[in-house]
């Protein structure tokens, strides 16, 4: 594993892309900065720029508008970046599958990386998420 | 080759790299301690860096071509800040004659630089960052440059850092005085602000400006930049110690001083909200460059 790879494990800088959620999982997503999880030991922060991100965190069921927007912010992040998909809505679209505003997942806009289950998932379902992505990012780097 | 060797390795730059990366830390940790958090391990900065280099660097529609100029001038300059400065520490009766007011000068660069690069952006929430900067430079910079003439002063109109060490070795550290304390007092609220921390970053703000001046730049250039802001958070308050603590400079107690002084403004930071920025420069403008004023004439008369 190179120098850069090791530090992009390290150092994940996460921009939070709310593609209209419910604000569950928004709120379980910050609780993660808060003492009891506290992410920034492993190096993550939350950044207001997506020009600085990583990983786009993305919670909620893209609909019209949302949909192009998230498209827009995956192309004007810095490469290479990665998606998580936080929650039930963003990974599958469960109970709005049918319903009128919502035109994709989110995993047809953008490549998404790692999901993230959950109504919402429990703070320590998204750190096992972020560590499986690292995972996923070491593996890759020794194929 | 000995010159290029200490403003580039050290005390300059690199030096001063490596020791504003660790102060970013103490920074980063003492603020997590203090809201019950762990923190990130001391090699957090440094990781950051390296991983900001190799990604990607944006070069955003409509922007000009200082957007990528204006990082490496803003480090250029903080880099000599540091080597000058550090080599007054070292050998007292190294620089040159009018050393402080190229200190001074120097100082302002970055935070120009900072404009330069976000106006040629072409972002709108930029924008607002630099005139907020602006606003911000022309702020501080009064009473920054006031309570360095009152201890110019003091100290028997020495413009040299070498000599207001060597006044200061014989009489005393400046803050000992009165005009002195105040002084300090201003320069330390000043330093805030010239290292963009709260109250004082309104054009920065995070929450409402998603990073104001810094919102475009990616991968190198904003590396280039957190190095920039690293060197000045060694820097800034080096000079700070030169002109108001210089007794005793040897390195056990420098450190000790940098790191109280550090320390003192983490927590300004971390037990204070956003000031707006016309609030800001009420604040300088009025009370502040007051003290500073009565600093001058205080130190005019002899105390």
């Amino acid at each position: 594993m190179n120098i850069k790879q090791k530090a992009l494990t390290k150092s994940l800088f996460a921009y939070h892309a709310a593609t209209s959620p419910c604000n569950n999982c928004d709120i379980e997503i910050l609780d993660l900065f808060t003492p009891r999880h506290d992410v920034e030991r492993f190096g993550i922060t939350l950044v207001g720029s997506v020009r600085h991100a990583d990983v786009l965190v993305v919670t909620g069921v893209p609909n019209y508008k949302t949909k192009e927007k998230l498209k827009t912010l995956y192309e004007q992040a810095a490469k290479p970046c990665f998606v998580i998909a936080v929650g039930n809505c963003a990974c599958g679209r469960i109970m709005f599958r049918d319903s009128y505003n919502s035109p994709c997942p989110v995993d047809e806009i953008v490549p998404v990386d790692a999901y993230i289950p959950g109504c919402p998932p429990k703070p320590e379902a998204m750190i096992a998420g972020i560590v499986k992505l690292i995972e996923k990012l070491k593996k890759a780097e020794k194929k | 080759m000995k010159t290029i060797f200490s403003y580039l390795i050290f005390p300059g730059f690199l030096f001063a790299a490596i020791a504003g990366l660790l102060a970013g830390w103490v920074d980063r940790k003492v603020t997590a301690r203090l809201q019950w958090r762990l923190g990130p391990p001391w090699h957090q900065n440094f990781t950051d860096i390296i991983k900001l280099l190799g990604k990607e660097v944006i070069l955003p529609q409509g922007a000009r071509f200082t957007f990528l100029l204006a990082p490496y001038l803003g480090l250029l300059s903080a880099g000599l800040v540091a080597g000058v400065l550090g080599e007054a520490v070292i050998f007292h009766s190294a620089g040159f004659a009018g050393d402080l007011i190229v200190v001074l000068y120097l100082l302002t660069i970055p935070a120009i630089a900072l404009i330069l690069g976000a106006s040629s952006s072409g972002n709108p929430l930029a924008s607002v960052g630099a005139s907020r900067e602006i606003k911000l430079v022309l702020a501080y910079e009064l009473p920054f440059v006031l309570s360095a003439v009152a201890m110019v002063i003091k100290c028997d109109g020495a413009i040299q850092l070498g000599r207001l060490l060597n006044y200061q070795n014989f009489f005393g550290s400046n803050i000992a005085s009165l005009s002195g304390f105040l002084a300090f007092l201003v320069s330390l609220l000043c330093m805030q602000a010239k290292l963009c921390l709260v109250p004082f970053d309104a054009s920065e703000a995070e929450q409402e400006l998603a990073g104001g001046v810094l919102i475009e730049y990616s991968g190198a250039a904003l590396a280039v930049f957190k190095l920039t802001k690293a060197v000045l958070l060694y820097a800034i308050p080096v000079f700070i110690i030169l002109l108001f603590l210089g007794k005793d400079t040897g390195p056990v107690f420098f450190t000790l001083k940098f790191i109280a002084l550090l320390v003192g403004i983490i927590l300004i930071k971390n037990t204070n909200p956003r000031l707006r920025i016309e609030q800001s420069i009420k604040f300088f403008w009025g009370p502040v460059a007051a003290l500073a004023m009565a600093a001058v004439i205080l130190a005019l008369l002899g105390l």
